[in-house]
């Protein structure tokens, strides 16, 4: 039995890297420090595994080897006009690295899970930019905390008492030396233990962010309410933005999703810019998937943009809404895909599921999936941060190594390896042909 | 493999060969006595001159903030495009190219090592897997630790020695190479929004000002004995008048530093000497600077020389960045990171109309022409934050020709024309100067003792460019020269030929330099109490996930140093 | 009665994931839809009874729980998953990512009390 410590969670963006997890005989059978979300995903990684590779035939799955399987995907992707990547949001820096030179040499299309999470943020950082900062920087400094349309209670549950308003730092030693604001159409659990509470209709987070930015030039709103909230209220926020000495906003999808979009984060932008004018003010996104984020910064680095790439003219080419992957199956364009630890049948509109299912399709994951009961080739991978090491990058940029602490079930082989195994077939399928 | 390169006009100033025609045998990628060679492949380089592999002592090419730069500026990678072949991954960007373009870009230009100056110790993981991706090149990064939390503390008690302690394990962790300042203390301030002016002005709430910390890592750099001095981008840039702040940061170490012997780098000094009050009256402070380096030889400096491009500009000076971003109206990057550092990025066009970009323009090069060691100098760009990397011909040219200069002079702002002293000028630099300044200054003040020179034993990184001084006027044939020093008939790395008429070949990768230096076990042991004790207060991260290990380094090059007198 | 559907992840949906796509706990927590109690008297329809959700593609039956988080009167909750996904508009209006908050519904009680919310499987096979 061994005791692993300062292990690093690789379930969402927070990257707690304080987990305890105790390894029997490669088993994970007991996990300190962890959240809900955590204990969940370590004790129960072997439930629902795949363990052996599998080919579609004559309409059902059959038990492959790996190297027949890994023959077939080649197959069906050097194969291809126009394959679509999809997935990279939960598996490793160098795992994505290798999916980028993939997409190159097959000519398709490559794109990660922000596409249909934070692409709006993305989208509005390349108009105006965003201040940001560091977790620790929050937690030493911050005295006001602002959760816009996220509810770090039921998605990034040690969000709060690791990086806001239960983290001791420098300068804030306990939750009194915080105020908590929250934004949302709904009382959130969030919303319950926060200090301010401000309720907006839906679809409307654009004008309230409208109307403080008014407030802080201290323009006259000729209206009761903006968005559902009394003025005085937006007035009494604009005050408490002003006058702290260090600000952080958070927020979630309840703004990238919501009417408006990308729009929606150009207005919480301009805002925390024209904030810093008076105080020190900062926003982070509340990124999903643990790896996110470096799913973005590995393709900025390969391709110079942070997602939804095309390299169908050998180059790569960005056109959100048109070679995003929710897109791009919408249309019906793609002729085959790859999936990597991600779900999209579970997850994507359905005429986009639709179109995935009428063409050839591989699928590397460590678990049954929606997509996966449907695919041509299935590939079972090791849960990176669990059963193989490899790097994380967490919501604010900062880089985390994940380690591999349990066996993976026996002959099942990390991402990393099995696309270099890919790789390296269309290769030589290239050459020969 | 062996490689022997026949009749090229030689420049390698460290050995003091000053455009003779020699012979240079390679062998296991380093220089040899032509004897060693048995069964050499022969490189006939007649009518070309022969270089050792460029050196870049200071280029903003990977990590956190260069990244974010790539994010912010999907327009930039419109500017240059190039399908990929064989071999070679595609060409993306201009001013923040992918690491692919960017290794590939220096290796047409006959460059062969190259210095990522500032790195986010929190976020160098970052760094090395870009570098780690960066093809071709050796490479290096320098963390930035002016405001750093531990370095604060220790030498606000004098704790020199704690200092030093504690850097040699920051430097082991995060596998940087030499210690690097930006605005020393600023970072700090910004944390809370605020900037320091000069050198005396304290941090708040860490009661030290910027002097005392540029003191303090003197000191630690020199008991650490570090292969490059302490790297520095001093207080105020980019305000006019600055060049007074510049004057005391050299002066505040004068009375610690030995003869002879450089101790202080500055680095891209033109954003760093401006005289007069306000962008109105921007005026030159080069001359100024010029001449207390002229007469003092502790401090040498990288030029940091402006281009009229539409380039990116990023540093970890955030409270500048945000200076800029008010000043342009442009959008503008903020990442500042936990008891470190900080960092902005903000795009920038400098425009030759523009009476303030045409005298960035001018002190840059009156800077150059007026030191008259050129091994205190080295040529920069501070890439992309003058221009990018891939426009340093141009430099070159104005450095070699002062036709070349006279005619950028004829299409700059009027205003700026009548009081720049470019015109009254005339010292052109030989392409001997020329070496110096692009190879052997750089690798002798980074401790490079393998690169900038080829004498046996050296590493085998040799350029070649169309170049003839006997028959070409390098003066007059300005526009031929450029292009010559643009496209290099072929770039040797190691000993391989890597890149022939200005195209990579392929995607081969270099080292990466790292200082790992060794302490008496006492004081390593007080770190570590002081890191148990303190770390998890500071930061966001545990202690144990801090440091890179050396695996994580594709190729790594350690180089070991006993600190004495810790 | 027409509604506004906001969709987002909910804890039991997350701990779901980790059970797998197949198990109980995710088929529970997920083809759920959380209603305003004055919203679920207008409609006559209690917890733990099935609703239909339809939008201009087409409709999903779920069933309604009690809203723990307080939707307004006008929204309704549903997380995020394959039941609900199947009514969601393709479009991205050029950002890639579809809309799945702030949508017009028509939320009805499910005719049929009978009927049954499918299992994962069948909804797919469904197509």
């Amino acid at each position: 039995m061994e005791t692993f410590t300062g292990v690093t969670c690789p379930f969402c963006g927070c990257l707690c890297d304080d987990i305890e997890v105790t390894v029997e005989k490669g088993n994970i059978v007991k996990v300190k420090n962890g959240c809900a979300y955590s204990l969940t995903k370590y004790l129960n990684c072997n439930r629902d595994r795949i363990t052996t590779p599998l080919i579609r035939e004559n309409d059902k799955q059959v038990v492959v080897e790996l190297p027949a399987a890994i023959e077939r995907a080649a197959k069906i992707l050097s194969d291809a006009e126009y394959p679509v990547l999809y997935g990279w949001s939960s598996t490793s820096a160098e795992a994505i690295g290798l999916g980028i030179e993939l997409a190159e040499e097959v000519g398709g299309a490559i794109d990660n899970t922000t596409s249909v999470c934070h692409g709006p943020t993305t989208e509005a950082l390349q108009e105006l930019g965003l201040p940001g900062c560091t977790l620790g920087q929050v937690k030493n400094r911050a005295d006001l905390i602002i959760y816009w349309g996220s509810n770090p209670l039921q998605s990034h549950l040690r969000h709060m008492s690791r990086y806001t308003i239960g983290a001791e730092g420098r300068w804030r030693k306990s939750r009194d030396d915080r105020t908590l604001v929250v934004v949302d159409v709904r009382r959130t659990y969030t919303a319950r233990v926060a200090d301010y509470f401000i309720q907006v209709e839906p679809n409307r987070d654009y004008e309230l962010i409208t109307a403080l930015r008014m407030a802080l030039r201290h323009e006259e709103i000729e209206q009761e309410r903006v968005a559902g909230v009394p003025v005085e209220d937006i007035e009494e926020l604009a005050d408490l933005m002003m006058s702290c000495e260090f600000g952080a906003l958070f927020y979630g999808l309840g703004l990238t999703m919501s009417s408006g979009k990308n729009r929606n984060i150009d207005a919480a932008i301009s805002l925390v810019r024209d904030l810093n004018r008076w105080t020190k003010f900062v926003m982070i996104p509340m990124r999903g998937h643990f790896n996110v984020n470096g799913a973005n910064i590995v393709f900025l680095w390969h391709t110079g943009y942070p997602f939804a790439i095309d390299f169908s003219h050998g180059y790569p080419i960005y056109a959100p809404g048109a070679t995003s992957a929710v897109d791009i199956l919408s249309r019906g364009e793609s002729d085959a895909a790859l999936i990597i630890s991600s779900d999209p049948a579970a997850n994507f509109p359905r005429r986009a599921v639709e179109n995935l299912f009428k063409n050839p399709l591989i699928v590397i994951d460590p678990h049954r999936t929606v997509t996966s009961m449907r695919a041509d080739v299935v590939i079972p991978s090791a849960f990176v941060g669990i059963e193989c090491e490899g790097t994380a990058y967490r919501m604010d940029g900062v880089p985390i190594k994940m380690r591999g602490i349990a066996e993976p079930p026996k002959g099942v082989l990390p991402d990393e390896e099995i696309l270099k195994g890919i790789l390296t077939e269309i290769r030589r399928l290239k050459r020969g042909g | 493999m062996e490689l022997l390169i026949t009749n090229a006009i030689v420049y390698d100033p460290a050995n003091g060969i000053d455009g003779e025609k020699i012979d240079i045998a390679v062998k296991d990628g380093r220089i040899v006595e032509t004897s060693e060679l048995k069964d050499a492949k022969v490189l006939d380089a007649s009518g070309l001159v022969a270089m050792p592999g460029g050196v870049d002592i200071h280029a903003h090419i990977a990590g956190p903030k260069v990244n974010k730069g790539r994010l912010l500026r999907p327009e930039d990678h419109l500017r240059m495009i190039n399908r990929r072949r064989e071999g070679l991954r595609p060409i993306v960007g201009y001013t923040i190219p992918t690491t692919f373009t960017t290794g590939y870009w220096y290796a047409s230009m006959g460059y062969t090592t190259v210095m990522e100056p500032a790195t986010p110790p929190l976020e160098t993981r970052h760094t090395h897997e870009e570098l780690n991706d960066t093809p071709i090149i050796d490479k290096a990064c320098f963390p930035v630790v002016d405001s750093n939390w531990f370095v604060l503390e220790y030498l606000k008690e004098g704790d020199i020695q704690g200092c030093s302690a504690y850097l040699a394990w920051l430097l082991r962790s995060v596998k940087g190479y030499a210690l690097k300042l930006v605005s020393p203390g600023s970072e700090e301030a910004w944390g809370w929004g605020e900037g320091l002016k000069g050198i005396d002005d304290p941090v708040p709430y860490f009661d030290i000002t910027p002097r005392e910390i540029i003191r303090g890592l003197h000191a630690v750099n020199k008991l650490l004995k570090l292969p490059s001095p302490i790297h520095i981008h001093c207080n105020d840039l980019g305000s006019p008048g600055n060049y007074r702040v510049t004057l005391d940061t050299m002066r505040c170490v004068e009375d610690l530093s030995e003869r002879d012997r450089p101790s202080l780098h500055i680095v891209h000094i033109q954003f760093n000497a401006y005289a007069g009050s306000g962008w109105g009256d921007l005026s030159s402070g080069a001359s100024e600077l010029a001449k207390y380096m002229n007469s003092h030889s502790h401090v040498t400096a990288d030029l940091g020389q402006v281009l009229f491009e539409d380039t990116t500009t990023m540093t970890a000076d955030g409270p500048w960045q945000y200076v800029l971003h008010r000043l342009s109206g442009n959008k503008w990057v903020n990442h500042d990171v936990e008891a470190e550092t900080g960092g902005g990025i903000v795009p920038y066009e400098y425009r030759r109309r523009n009476y303030v970009n045409a005298i960035q323009w001018s002190i840059g090069l009156e800077f150059a022409l007026m030191v008259k060691d050129p091994w205190k100098l080295c040529l920069t760009t501070d890439h992309p934050n003058g221009g990018p990397f891939i426009e340093y011909p141009r430099i070159m040219t104005w450095l070699l020709s002062s036709k070349a200069r006279e005619a950028a002079l004829a299409r700059i702002n009027r205003r700026a024309r009548r009081k720049s002293s470019l015109g009254s000028i005339d010292r052109e630099y030989s392409l001997y100067e020329l070496a110096i300044v692009t190879r052997a200054a750089p690798a002798r003040i980074l401790g490079l003792e393998g690169k900038g020179h080829l004498g046996i034993g050296a590493d085998a990184d040799v350029s070649l460019y169309k170049l003839n001084p006997y028959i070409m006027d390098l003066s007059k044939d300005y526009k031929r020269v450029r292009e010559a020093l643009r496209r290099a008939a072929y770039t040797i790395k190691g000993g391989e030929i890597v890149a022939i008429d200005g195209e990579a070949l392929n995607t081969t990768y270099g080292k990466t330099y790292w200082v790992d230096v060794e302490v008496p076990e006492r004081e390593e042991e007080r770190v570590k109490r002081d890191l148990n004790e303190k770390f998890e207060r500071y930061y966001s991260v545990k202690l144990e996930n801090y440091p890179i290990e050396e695996r994580d380094l594709r190729f790594p090059s350690p180089l070991h140093i006993r600190g004495e007198g810790i | 009665m027409k509604a506004i559907l906001v969709t987002g992840r909910t804890l039991g949906q997350g701990l779901g994931l980790e059970m797998g796509k197949f198990s109980d706990i995710y088929y529970r927590n997920v083809a759920t839809c959380e209603m305003n109690r004055v919203d679920m008297e207008r409609l006559g329809v209690k917890e733990g009874e099935l609703i239909r959700v339809s939008s201009g593609l087409g409709s999903a039956v779920l069933r309604v729980v009690k809203s723990f988080e307080e939707v307004p009167s006008g929204i309704i909750f549903v997380p995020y998953g394959p039941w609900i996904n199947r009514i969601m508009r393709p479009e991205t209006h050029g950002t890639g990512m579809p809309s799945f908050k702030g949508i017009e519904v028509e939320v009805e009680v499910e005719a049929s009390r009978l009927s049954e919310i499918p299992k994962i499987d069948e909804l797919l096979s469904r197509g």
